[in-house]
């Protein structure tokens, strides 16, 4: 129940992509035929990508090497291009790494950065985002939905502010893509970012929605492919398993996000009402489908992952123990928990493999797992506030 | 990531619990880090003739904090002095690097205890 993590290839994902590791190895660059049949496969790859973000252009859509890529590419590429502009960049508190970081390696180059603060549910500060945006502003990136707590962000109202004041909006939807619906027309957005993994693609596929007329610049240079927007040549195989993937997400979204919305609201309820000092991070309505955060007091996140571990269940946590910095979570400190209330989260990430089964497998396993730990810790009070 | 020796003391921690009227009490770590451990001793004739503990941590803050107990258990305060982070990491099989700062306290919480201890008794003189 990691599937934030990594997500299993989609056998029928797979299928498509094997003549094209096998008989199809066309460089898409070339003229001949073999070049051809490479070429039209990529094309029709940018069609299925166009459709799954609502865009009206196939063109529109990049292909890159994944989600890091192409967050890199929207704010790096944007904010070189626009430096004549401005140079000051609106970001959020609760921002994937991809987007967190590649904003800050900008600092060096003298652009200015503000954090807009999200409330105790992760939603962004929509006055907070007015506000922090000044005519030196030439870029505002959010995220559709976080990946670690599920809340889903009010991007349309987003997009309204933000070109109602003329900047350029980006959306890293790579936690919300392929789980629910998304119109880059009518959200308002400017660049959006894709990755294959995360609608059940092969690794090492990408893409980035680049509204027509959108000032960017490629951050990676060589033999122009994409229309010069990002060089190197087109990883074929992965590209069209990734378009597959996007196929299969745009039909299924509505039964499966239901079928995910029912184990994730019943995970949640049953563990919050059998565990004691138990609670819900993030969003209680507006939420990723198969995302369940979960914390619990007076105990450490990776004693809980190690202790599911020797149970058979994978899940991850918002405890510094887990990560390679001793800081827990940016984005659990951001919605206001205290840095052990923040130790003490647990993120389940369900996804096509789960059933009821592993629901009742997991309510049933928790609460002694969390009685045993909370039996070790110092923290646990005689009596447990309910 | 962690020995077959850690999770078996993360599994079965030995002398896990408080000793009611404990002669020395060492409480090291912080729950903002996400490590905080009490260790709790029983003196006589200068031997640690009892020690418990209780951890709130991840699985090797769980684990130092039961192997510094079976290291201490029957020892004298002074020995119980020597007994450094690197012999509980060592009888262990080793931690993951990034563990030997964060969660390695059990140390350092019975040389806390034993100074309590000390101090107590100096006090009562």
């Amino acid at each position: 129940m990691d599937h934030t993590a990594g997500k299993p290839v989609d056998p029928r994902v797979l299928e498509v992509m094997l003549p094209y590791l096998r008989q199809i190895y066309g460089n898409p660059s070339s003229l001949h035929t073999w070049g051809n049949e490479a070429r039209k496969a990529v094309e029709d790859s940018r069609a299925k990508l166009a459709s799954l973000v609502g865009a009206k252009r196939s063109e529109e859509i990049f292909f890159t090497s994944g989600g890091t890529e192409s967050n890199n590419l929207a704010i790096r590429g944007v904010a070189y291009r626009n430096k004549d502009k401005g140079s000051h960049i609106v970001t959020t508190e609760i921002e994937h790494m991809s987007v967190m970081n590649t904003c800050k390696s900008l600092l060096k180059d003298g652009f200015n950065l503000t954090f807009v603060p999200v409330d105790k549910y992760g939603v962004v500060d929509l006055q907070a985002l007015e506000k922090a945006i000044t005519d030196k502003t030439i870029l505002v990136s959010v995220m559709y939905a976080n990946g670690e707590i599920g809340t889903i962000e009010p991007i349309k109202e987003i997009g309204e502010i933000v070109h109602s004041k003329g900047v350029l909006l980006h959306v890293d939807a790579v936690a919300a893509s392929g789980q629910v619906p998304i119109n880059v027309e009518n959200e308002n957005t400017d660049l959006m970012s894709i990755s294959s993994n995360d609608i059940y693609g092969p690794r090492g596929a990408g893409a980035l929605y680049v509204k027509t007329g959108t000032r960017i610049q490629p951050i990676i240079f060589g033999g122009g492919q994409e229309k010069g927007l990002r060089s190197g040549t087109e990883n074929v195989p992965a590209i069209v398993g990734m378009s597959k993937a996007a196929e299969i997400a745009n039909a299924e979204m509505k039964t499966e996000g239901e079928r995910l919305s029912s184990l994730r609201d019943r995970l949640i309820k049953d563990l919050t009402e059998s565990i004691p000092s138990s609670f819900l991070n993030g969003h209680p309505i507006r939420r990723l489908p198969n995302n369940a955060s979960i914390r619990f007091s007076y105990i450490e996140g990776e004693s809980l992952l190690l202790s599911l571990d020797m149970l058979g269940v994978a899940a991850s946590s918002g405890s510094a123990c887990t990560s390679k910095t001793l800081e827990p979570s940016h984005v659990l400190l951001a919605i206001g928990l205290k840095h052990e209330e923040a130790h003490g989260s647990l993120l389940f990430t369900m996804g096509k493999q789960n059933t009821e089964a592993d629901v009742d497998y997991v309510v049933n396993a928790l609460p002694d797992i969390v009685k045993r730990l909370r039996s070790i810790s110092p923290l646990t009070p005689k009596e447990l506030p309910t | 990531m962690y020995t077959e020796k850690v999770m078996d003391h993360f599994k079965n921690p030995r002398n896990m619990g408080e000793i009611p009227d404990p002669d020395g009490i060492g409480t090291v770590g912080n729950p903002v880090c996400g490590d905080l451990m009490t260790i709790y001793i029983k003196v006589k004739d200068n031997r640690l003739e009892d020690i418990k503990f209780k951890t709130f941590g991840c699985g090797a803050a769980i684990a130092t904090s039961s192997m510094i107990t079976e290291l201490a258990k029957g020892k004298t305060l002074e020995e119980g002095l020597k007994i450094s982070r690197g012999d509980v990491a060592d009888n262990l099989g080793g931690l993951p690097p990034i563990k030997m700062h964060c969660s390695n306290l059990a140390a350092d919480g019975l040389h806390a205890a034993i100074q309590d201890y000390l101090k107590k008794k100096e006090a009562q003189k």
